[in-house]
C-alpha cells in the first residue's frame, strides 16, 4: 500500500526547510522499504507550524510541524509513515485546530488541500464550477451577481467591483482588458502569494469570469518580480488550462475567447497604484496617471479596462457558483464577505486569517495570534501595509471593518497586520514611513518627491534634539501638505503613519535615539 | 573622424541582444519582458543594449535609459556570483531586520548596491518577500529564506562560497 504524504511547496515553507524536508522523507521511505507517494500541497497558511507535513491515513490526514529537517528520522522512527502520533511534533487533524477551524474560509477553502497545479484536484473542490455558471449566463447577470455580492476592491481602496464592471461592461470598445493588481508590495502581506501560489487556477478562473462578464478577451496578471515562486506556478497552471480548454480562443466549447499571460514587475512598489501599473505594463515608466479618465474607461493601451487585485478576483469563482447572496451573508454593514487577514511580524502564531468582516484586531492579534514571538507585551499595531497608522492598545477594540477604520483615519488596506512588541523605537519607524516614501516615491508630484526626502531631514533634527518643538510643528505641516497636496496614495497616505506616531508615540519620536537606531 | 573596429566579444554581444530584443520587440507594452530577458541572459543590461532597444521599440535612447533606472530591479553593471537582498520592511523590522542588515553588511564589507571584492555577492536592500510572518527574511538568487539570524547568515554565506563554480 502506498502512503500519500503532503509536504507544502509555498515560499514560506520551503524558506524554512520544506525542500529538505520532503528530500529527507523519501531516503527515510526507501531506506525503510515504505511506499510512498509525496505530494507537494499548498500551505495552510499556518505559517508557525510550517514546514507541516501531513500523511493520509484510514482515519483522514494526520500533521505534524513544524518539523525541521533533523526532525525527520526521529519522526519515522516514531511511526510517522503510519500516521502515529506518540511525538511531540504530531498534531493529529489539523482541521480541528482552533485556528483554523474558527476561520471562515471562502476564498482559501482549498489551500493546503490541494496539489495547486493539478487540475483533477482543482475541479474535485468545486473548480471552474463558478465558470460553468457564468458561462450560462448573460454578462449583465455575471455583473448584477457581483454586486450583489457587496464585493469591494480588495487591494486597499475597497470601491465596489460589480460598479466597475458595470462601467467597462457598458463602455463599448473593439478591445476591451482584464488586468490583475498582483504587485502586493506592503510589508505585512502575503495573501495574493498564496493565491497564486497555493490554488492559482482559482486566479484564472475569477478573471476569465470577469472577462467574460465586460466583454474582454485578454487579461494580464501584473506580478512583482519579488515573487519568483509565484510566477513560476502561475506560468504552469495557464498552460495548463490552456491544454484543457479552460483558457484560449474557445473556453469550454462555449465560443468565447479569453487569453491569459503574467507579465513581471520591476522593484517598484509605486506600481501596485493601478494607473502607475498600467503605464509599466504598456513599457514605460511607472508614472501615477491623473484621474479622470477612469481605467475602467480608458485603462490599458486607452481601452477599457477592470483592473481588480488578486484577492477581489479570487473571490468571484465563489459568488458565481454559490450566488452573490451566499457571499453577501458575511460580514458587517457596506463591508461585505470575507477579509484575508494576515498576521505578521512580531507574532506568535502567523499566518493567514479568512474572516467576515467585524472581528476585533485584539481578538485576531491575542486569540489567533497568540500575541509576539518574542514574548514581551504588544506595543504597536500596522494594519494596511506602510501608508497605514501605527495603532496604540486604546485602538485594538475597533472591529475590522472599512468604515469603523476609516472613523478613527485608520485603513483595513490589504488586510496586514504587523505586531510590534516594547522593543520598537516609534520614531525609527515614523522615519521609516518617508525613507521608505523618498525611496519609492515615481517623482511626478513634488509634495511626495520633495516632502519625503524632507520629511527624514526633519526627523532626524527632531530626534537628534535640534530645535525639536520648531521641527515638529514643521512635521506637522509637511504631512499636512503631503496629504492634502499628492497626486496618489503614496504621498497622500505616507504621512498616516508619521501622524500616528507624534499623536500616540511622541515621547518614542523626541527621546534621543541609541546608537545605530535608525 | 575613425570609429574603433568591433571586436569580436562586441559583435557576439550585440548578436545576442539583438536575438533576444527580437523575440520579444512585438508584444504589447515589449519593454519590460525584454529588460528581464535581456537581465536574465546577462545579469545586467549591458550598455550596448540601450540603442538596440531604443531602435526596436521607436524610443529615445534617454527614454530607455530613464526606463531602466526607474525600476529598482534593473542594473547596468554585472553582479556578482549570487545576489543577496535583505529585507528592510515593516514586518521583517518587527523581528529584528535592523540588526540583521547590520550584520550582513559587516560580514561581507559591502553597503547596498555594491558587490564583495572576490566577486561573490551582491547586496541589494528589497521591501518585502511576502514571508512576513517568518521574518527576518532574505533572498538568495531566487530562494527565500526565512527567520534568518546573524548566525544563521553566516552559515549560508559559507555555504555558496563552498559551492563549486560550475565551469561552462
Amino acid at each position: 500500500m502506498t502512503t500519500t504524504i503532503y509536504v507544502p511547496c509555498d515560499t514560506t515553507a520551503r524558506s524554512l526547510g520544506a525542500d529538505a524536508v520532503a528530500a529527507r522523507l523519501t531516503r527515510a521511505a526507501e531506506r525503510l522499504g515504505v511506499a510512498i507517494q509525496l505530494k507537494r500541497n499548498g500551505s495552510r497558511g499556518l505559517f508557525w507550524l510550517e514546514p507541516l507535513v501531513e500523511v493520509e491515513t484510514a482515519a483522514g490526514r494526520v500533521a505534524y510541524g513544524p518539523v525541521a529537517p533533523t526532525d525527520v528520522d526521529a519522526l519515522v522512527d516514531a511511526g510517522l509513515f503510519e500516521g502515529r502520533q506518540e511525538h511531540a511534533l504530531a498534531l493529529g487533524d489539523i482541521e480541528a485546530h482552533p485556528y483554523l477551524a474558527r476561520q471562515q474560509r471562502l476564498t482559501f477553502s482549498r489551500i493546503g488541500l490541494t496539489d495547486p497545479l493539478s487540475l483533477e484536484d482543482y475541479t474535485a473542490r468545486q473548480g471552474f464550477a463558478g465558470l460553468k455558471q457564468a458561462l450560462a449566463l448573460t454578462p449583465q447577470a455575471i455583473v448584477d451577481e457581483v454586486k450583489a455580492s457587496g464585493l469591494r476592491g480588495r487591494g486597499g481602496a475597497a470601491f465596489p467591483t460589480g460598479i466597475k464592471w458595470q462601467t467597462v461592461h457598458d463602455t463599448p470598445a473593439a478591445q476591451k482588458y482584464i488586468v490583475c493588481n498582483a504587485d502586493e508590495g506592503d510589508s505585512g502581506t502575503f495573501a495574493d502569494r498564496l493565491v497564486m501560489e497555493c490554488d492559482p487556477f482559482m486566479l484564472i478562473e475569477g478573471m476569465t469570469i470577469a472577462g467574460l462578464a465586460v466583454g474582454a478577451t485578454q487579461g494580464y496578471i501584473y506580478l512583482r518580480s519579488e515573487y519568483p515562486l509565484a510566477q513560476a506556478m502561475l506560468d504552469e497552471a495557464i498552460a495548463r488550462a490552456e491544454a484543457a480548454g479552460y483558457l484560449g480562443e474557445n473556453i469550454l466549447d462555449s465560443g468565447h475567447a479569453f487569453h491569459l499571460e503574467v507579465r513581471l514587475g520591476a522593484g517598484a512598489y509605486i506600481c501596485g497604484e493601478e494607473t502607475s501599473l498600467l503605464e509599466s505594463l504598456e513599457g514605460k515608466r511607472g508614472l501615477v496617471r491623473a484621474k479622470p479618465p477612469l481605467p475602467a474607461i480608458e485603462g490599458l493601451f486607452g481601452q477599457p479596462t477592470v483592473v481588480n487585485n488578486v484577492l477581489s478576483l479570487a473571490a468571484v469563482p465563489f459568488i458565481l457558483d454559490q450566488g452573490g447572496q451566499a457571499y453577501a451573508d458575511y460580514g458587517m454593514g457596506k463591508s461585505r464577505g470575507t477579509l484575508a487577514l494576515q498576521l505578521a511580524g512580531n507574532v506568535a502564531r502567523g499566518g493567514l486569517v479568512e474572516l467576515a468582516f467585524g472581528t476585533t484586531l485584539r481578538e485576531l492579534m491575542e486569540s489567533f495570534g497568540g500575541g509576539t514571538r518574542s514574548g514581551r507585551p504588544l506595543k504597536a499595531v500596522q494594519v494596511g501595509g506602510p501608508l497605514g497608522a501605527y495603532l496604540p492598545e486604546s485602538q485594538w477594540d475597533t472591529p475590522l471593518d472599512y468604515e469603523a477604520f476609516a472613523a478613527f483615519g485608520g485603513v483595513v488596506g490589504h488586510g496586514g497586520v504587523v505586531m510590534f512588541d516594547d522593543s520598537v523605537d516609534m520614531g525609527a519607524q515614523a522615519r521609516f514611513a518617508m525613507e521608505f516614501c523618498a525611496v519609492e516615491s515615481c517623482g511626478k508630484c513634488t509634495p511626495c518627491r520633495i516632502g519625503a526626502v524632507r520629511g527624514v531631514e526633519v526627523i532626524d533634527r527632531i530626534r537628534a534634539g535640534d530645535a525639536a518643538d520648531d521641527n515638529l510643528v514643521l512635521l506637522a505641516d509637511l504631512c499636512e501638505t503631503m496629504v492634502d497636496g499628492s497626486l496618489c496614495a503614496m504621498g497622500g497616505m505616507t504621512p498616516f503613519p508619521v501622524q500616528s506616531v507624534m499623536k500616540h508615540f511622541p515621547d518614542d519620536l523626541t527621546r534621543p535615539q541609541a546608537e545605530g537606531g535608525r | 573622424m575613425s570609429h574603433p573596429t568591433p571586436q569580436p566579444a562586441d559583435t557576439a554581444l550585440a548578436a545576442q541582444l539583438q536575438a533576444v530584443i527580437d523575440q520579444h520587440a512585438a508584444r504589447p507594452g515589449a519593454m519590460l519582458p525584454l529588460l528581464h530577458a535581456i537581465q536574465a541572459q546577462h545579469g545586467y543590461i549591458p550598455d550596448a543594449a540601450v540603442p538596440m532597444i531604443a531602435e526596436a521599440l521607436r524610443h529615445t535612447r534617454a527614454e530607455v535609459h530613464g526606463i531602466i533606472s526607474f525600476y529598482h530591479h534593473f542594473r547596468t553593471h554585472p553582479p556578482g556570483r549570487h545576489v543577496i537582498q535583505v529585507c528592510r520592511a515593516e514586518a521583517c523590522q518587527a523581528v529584528g531586520a535592523r540588526a540583521l542588515e547590520a550584520h550582513v553588511k559587516s560580514a561581507l564589507g559591502v553597503d547596498y548596491h555594491e558587490t564583495t571584492a572576490d566577486r561573490e555577492f551582491t547586496l541589494e536592500p528589497v521591501y518585502c518577500l511576502g514571508n512576513c510572518a517568518c521574518g527576518p527574511s532574505l533572498r538568495v538568487d531566487d530562494e527565500i529564506h526565512g527567520r534568518v539570524d546573524a548566525a544563521g547568515f553566516d552559515r549560508l554565506a559559507a555555504q555558496l562560497s563552498a559551492t563549486v563554480v560550475e565551469v561552462k
